[in-house]
C-alpha cells in the first residue's frame, strides 16, 4: 500500500515586506519520511517554514501547498496546528506572565478538542506530562516558569520539542532546532525527536549542520539557495556539503540552468 | 461653563438636608470649614493642569440626588464580592453603615467600626487624625466629602498588633443616580501589621457618583497593606482621594485595581514623615468601551532613606482612555532616597488611548531614582507563537492581555481576590 502524502508544495512563491524570498518551491513529503533542508544563510529556509505555519508577515504570491490533500492557505495558523502541522521555532518566543504548564495544557486541550478527543484537567495533564518530561530530560520546575522567559538557548529548544511531543503532529518542521545546543543537549533533543517518529508522521529538519543528521537519518537532503530547492540527494549529500561547502552546488545548478 | 460649574457644586452641597450638628464641636468645625472651602472652589475642568486629560463634563451634566438613607439590599447581593480570608467586614450601602451585612470580629487591640461609633466612643483618637492626614486643600471633591461627613469606616489598631486577617471595607452603590460620600480612616499604631481591602461595587448598572476620601496613618515600624478594588458599574462616576502618612521605618504597600466606572479618578498621596520608609505602590486599570480611568499618584520623599517602588499598568480596549500621572518628589535633605517607577501600558484597539506622565522632581543630590514609561500593543510574534500551537486568535490575545494584567493582580496576597479578578479578566477577555 502506498504511503500517504502529507505535504505537497507546488511552485510556491512568497514575499515578505515586498521582497520576493521564495521563488518556486516544489516538495513532497510522505508519511514516515525525514527531509533535511540545508543551504546558506538567507536562502529562504526559515521563510519556507514560516509560510507553512502561516506567519501573517509572509505573503504567499503563487503556487499552492496541500496538507493531507487540503490547501494549507485556506487555513489559519491555528487550524494548521490543529490539523497536525507543527513548527519548531528557530527563536522561540518569550511570554512573560504565562506559566509554561498552563500554556502547554491550553495548547494540548485546544488541539485535542479540535481533534474530537478528550481534554485533560490539570491533574490528569500533569501525569501525561511526566513521561514527556523524562523523554527530554526536562526538570519539572521548568513548568512553573513563564513560557521561555529567561530560558537558556538549549532550554528553549527543548521546550519546543516538549510542545511537539505533547501536540503529536503529523508533520513537524524543525527550524534550526540544533543551533545553539551543546553536544549533550543536541543528543537529548535529537533522541527525543527520534522517539517521536512513526510510520504515520514526517519531519522536515532545517539545519546548517549535518551533525543533527547523525542522530536522525533523513531519506532526502535538499539544498536551498535564493528561494529555490536547487539539489536533492541522499544522506550522503549532507556529508559532502559539510566538507565542500555550498558553492559547487550553486555552480552545478547554474550550469544546468544555462544548458 | 462657570455657571454650570457652580450650580453643580451647589447641587451637591445644598441638594440634601443639613446634617444635624454633632455634639463634637471640632467635627462641626471641620465640616463647616470644608463647606466654606467647597463654596469657594470651582469644580475642575480640562483647563486645570491636573485635570488636562480627564473631562468631567459628563459628570456635571448628570443629575444626582443625595442619598439620605441606605437602600435595602439583599444579603445575597454582596455574595460574589465576599473575601473568605477576611476577618471583620464593614459594609456601607450608599455611604450608610449596614450592620446586617457587616461582620465585626472582636480582636484585642483592634477596633474596626463605623466612624459614627468611633466618634462617640473614641473621639480623641479620631480627632487627632480625621481630616488631618488628607487636608483637602484646593480639592473641591474632598471638601464636599468632608462637608457631608456623617459616617464611614474607622480602623484603629493598637501598637505592635499583628492583625491576622484582612479587614474588608465594602462600599456598595445601590441607588441609581445617587451621590454617595464614602469615608475611611485607618490609624495603624507603631509596630502594628495589617491588611485592608477597600472595595467599591455597584448593585446596579446605572450612573451614580461615588466621591470618596480615605486617610491612612502608618506609625513607626508599622506595616499597612492596602488593596483597593474599584469595580463599580461601567456607568458610574468615581472620584476618590487617599492620603497616607508614613512614620519612621513604616511600610505602606498599595495595589489598586480600577475596572469599573464610566469616569474614574483616583488620587493617592503618600508622604514620608520621617526617615527610612518603604512604599510599594502598584496599580492596574483595565478598561474598555468608553471608559476613562485616571490614576494620579504623588509620592513625597520628604526625609532621608525613603524607598519607593511603583509599577502602574493600564490596559485600554475599545475607545477607552487611561491616564496615569505619577509624581515623585524628593525634597531637599531627603538624601539616600531610592525610588523606581514604571508605567506600562497596553492598547488593545486603535481607538483606545493612554496619557502617561511620570514626573520626577529631585531636590537632593545623593539619591537613586529611575523611571520609565512604555506604551505598546500586543506583540504580533507572541500572538503568532500561540496560534501556531492551536490557540485561536482571540484566545491568544486574551491570554496575553491576561498575562500583562496578572503581574499586578498577583501582587495581591489574597487568593480569593486574585481568583475573583482573574475570573473578571477572563470574562472580560471573552466578550
Amino acid at each position: 500500500m502506498p504511503r500517504k502524502t502529507l505535504l505537497e508544495a507546488r511552485g510556491l512563491t512568497a514575499r515578505v515586506a515586498g521582497v520576493e524570498i521564495l521563488k518556486g518551491i516544489d516538495l513532497s513529503v510522505l508519511a514516515g519520511e525525514v527531509h533535511a533542508i540545508m543551504g546558506p544563510n538567507g536562502s529562504g529556509k526559515s521563510t519556507f517554514a514560516k509560510v507553512l505555519a502561516g506567519h501573517p508577515a509572509y505573503e504567499v504570491t503563487g503556487g499552492d501547498v496541500l496538507f493531507e490533500g487540503n490547501s494549507l492557505f485556506d487555513m489559519t495558523p491555528e487550524e494548521r496546528a490543529r490539523a497536525g502541522l507543527f513548527l519548531g521555532f528557530q527563536y522561540p518566543v518569550e511570554i512573560p506572565g504565562v506559566t509554561n504548564s498552563s500554556f502547554l495544557r491550553l495548547a494540548y486541550n485546544t488541539v485535542q478538542g479540535a481533534r474530537g478527543k478528550d481534554e485533560l484537567d490539570p491533574l490528569e495533564f500533569d501525569d501525561y506530562l511526566q513521561d514527556k518530561l523524562k523523554l527530554l530530560d526536562i526538570d519539572p520546575t521548568f513548568l512553573d516558569r513563564s513560557v521561555n522567559e529567561g530560558f537558556s538557548g538549549g532550554e528553549k529548544k527543548r521546550n519546543e520539542i516538549l510542545q511537539m511531543a505533547i501536540l503529536e503532529p503529523t508533520l513537524a518542521i524543525l527550524d534550526e532546532t540544533d543551533s545553539g545546543l551543546d553536544i549533550d543537549a543536541l543528543r537529548i533533543v535529537a533522541n527525543g525527536v527520534s522517539r517521536l517518529r512513526s510510520p504515520d508522521n514526517a519531519l522536515i529538519l532545517i539545519t546548517h549542520y549535518q551533525r543533527l543528521l547523525n542522530y536522525i537519518t533523513p531519506e532526502f537532503v535538499h539544498v536551498m539557495d535564493q528561494g529555490r530547492i536547487i539539489k536533492t540527494g541522499s544522506r550522503d549529500l549532507a556529508l559532502e556539503l559539510e566538507s565542500r561547502g555550498y558553492d559547487w552546488v550553486t555552480a552545478e545548478y547554474r550550469a544546468l540552468r544555462a544548458a | 461653563m462657570d455657571a454650570l460649574k457652580n450650580s453643580y457644586l451647589d447641587s451637591l452641597l445644598y441638594g440634601q438636608k443639613q446634617i444635624p450638628a454633632s455634639p463634637l464641636s471640632w467635627l462641626n468645625e471641620l465640616r463647616a470649614e470644608a463647606l466654606e472651602r467647597a463654596n469657594a472652589l470651582a469644580v475642575p475642568t480640562t483647563r486645570d493642569e491636573d485635570w488636562r486629560f480627564t473631562d468631567l463634563s459628563p459628570l456635571y451634566r448628570t443629575a444626582l440626588r443625595p442619598s439620605a438613607r441606605a437602600a435595602d439590599i439583599a444579603a445575597s447581593t454582596i455574595d460574589p464580592w465576599l473575601i473568605p480570608e477576611a476577618g471583620s467586614r464593614l459594609v456601607f450601602v450608599d455611604g450608610v453603615f449596614a450592620p446586617g451585612l457587616s461582620v465585626l470580629e472582636p480582636e484585642d487591640g483592634v477596633l474596626v467600626l463605623p466612624l459614627a461609633s468611633a466618634l462617640t466612643r473614641h473621639g480623641e483618637r479620631v480627632q487627632a487624625q480625621l481630616g488631618k492626614v488628607v487636608p483637602c486643600g484646593a480639592d473641591p471633591f474632598c471638601a464636599v466629602n468632608t462637608a457631608w461627613l456623617r459616617d464611614g469606616a474607622a480602623v484603629l489598631i493598637d501598637g505592635n498588633r499583628d492583625v491576622a486577617r484582612p479587614i474588608h471595607l465594602l462600599f456598595v452603590s445601590a441607588s441609581p443616580g445617587a451621590a454617595v460620600y464614602p469615608r475611611a480612616l485607618v490609624v495603624a499604631a507603631p509596630g502594628s501589621r495589617s491588611t485592608l481591602v477597600e472595595d467599591f461595587i455597584s448593585s446596579h448598572q446605572d450612573a451614580g457618583f461615588t466621591n470618596g476620601v480615605m486617610e491612612v496613618s502608618v506609625g513607626e515600624n508599622a506595616s499597612v497593606r492596602h488593596v483597593r478594588l474599584q469595580r463599580e458599574s461601567v456607568n458610574a462616576f468615581h472620584i476618590a482621594t487617599c492620603g497616607v502618612r508614613v512614620a519612621r521605618n513604616g511600610r505602606y504597600s498599595s495595589v489598586s485595581i480600577s475596572l469599573g466606572a464610566r469616569i474614574s479618578r483616583y488620587s493617592l498621596n503618600v508622604t514620608q514623615v520621617a526617615d527610612g520608609t518603604n512604599f510599594e505602590i502598584d496599580g492596574l486599570a483595565l478598561i474598555a468601551g468608553r471608559q476613562l480611568a485616571d490614576t494620579h499618584t504623588f509620592l513625597d520623599h520628604a526625609h532621608p532613606q525613603g524607598r519607593s517602588r511603583q509599577l502602574h499598568k493600564c490596559i485600554a480596549g475599545g475607545a477607552a482612555h487611561a491616564v496615569f500621572n505619577g509624581k515623585i518628589l524628593v525634597r531637599p535633605g531627603a538624601q539616600r532616597t531610592d525610588s523606581a517607577q514604571q508605567s506600562r501600558n497596553l492598547l488593545l484597539s486603535e481607538r483606545a488611548h493612554v496619557d502617561t506622565k511620570p514626573q520626577l522632581e529631585i531636590f537632593a543630590d545623593d539619591v537613586k531614582c529611575a523611571h520609565g514609561a512604555t506604551v505598546g500593543q500586543l506583540d504580533a510574534e507572541q500572538v503568532f507563537y500561540l496560534r501556531s500551537r492551536g490557540l485561536g486568535e482571540s484566545g491568544a490575545r486574551d491570554l496575553l492581555t491576561f498575562a500583562f494584567a496578572a503581574e499586578i493582580v498577583k501582587r495581591i496576597a489574597l487568593p480569593s481576590v486574585v481568583r475573583q479578578l482573574e475570573d473578571h479578566l477572563v470574562r472580560r477577555a471573552q466578550n
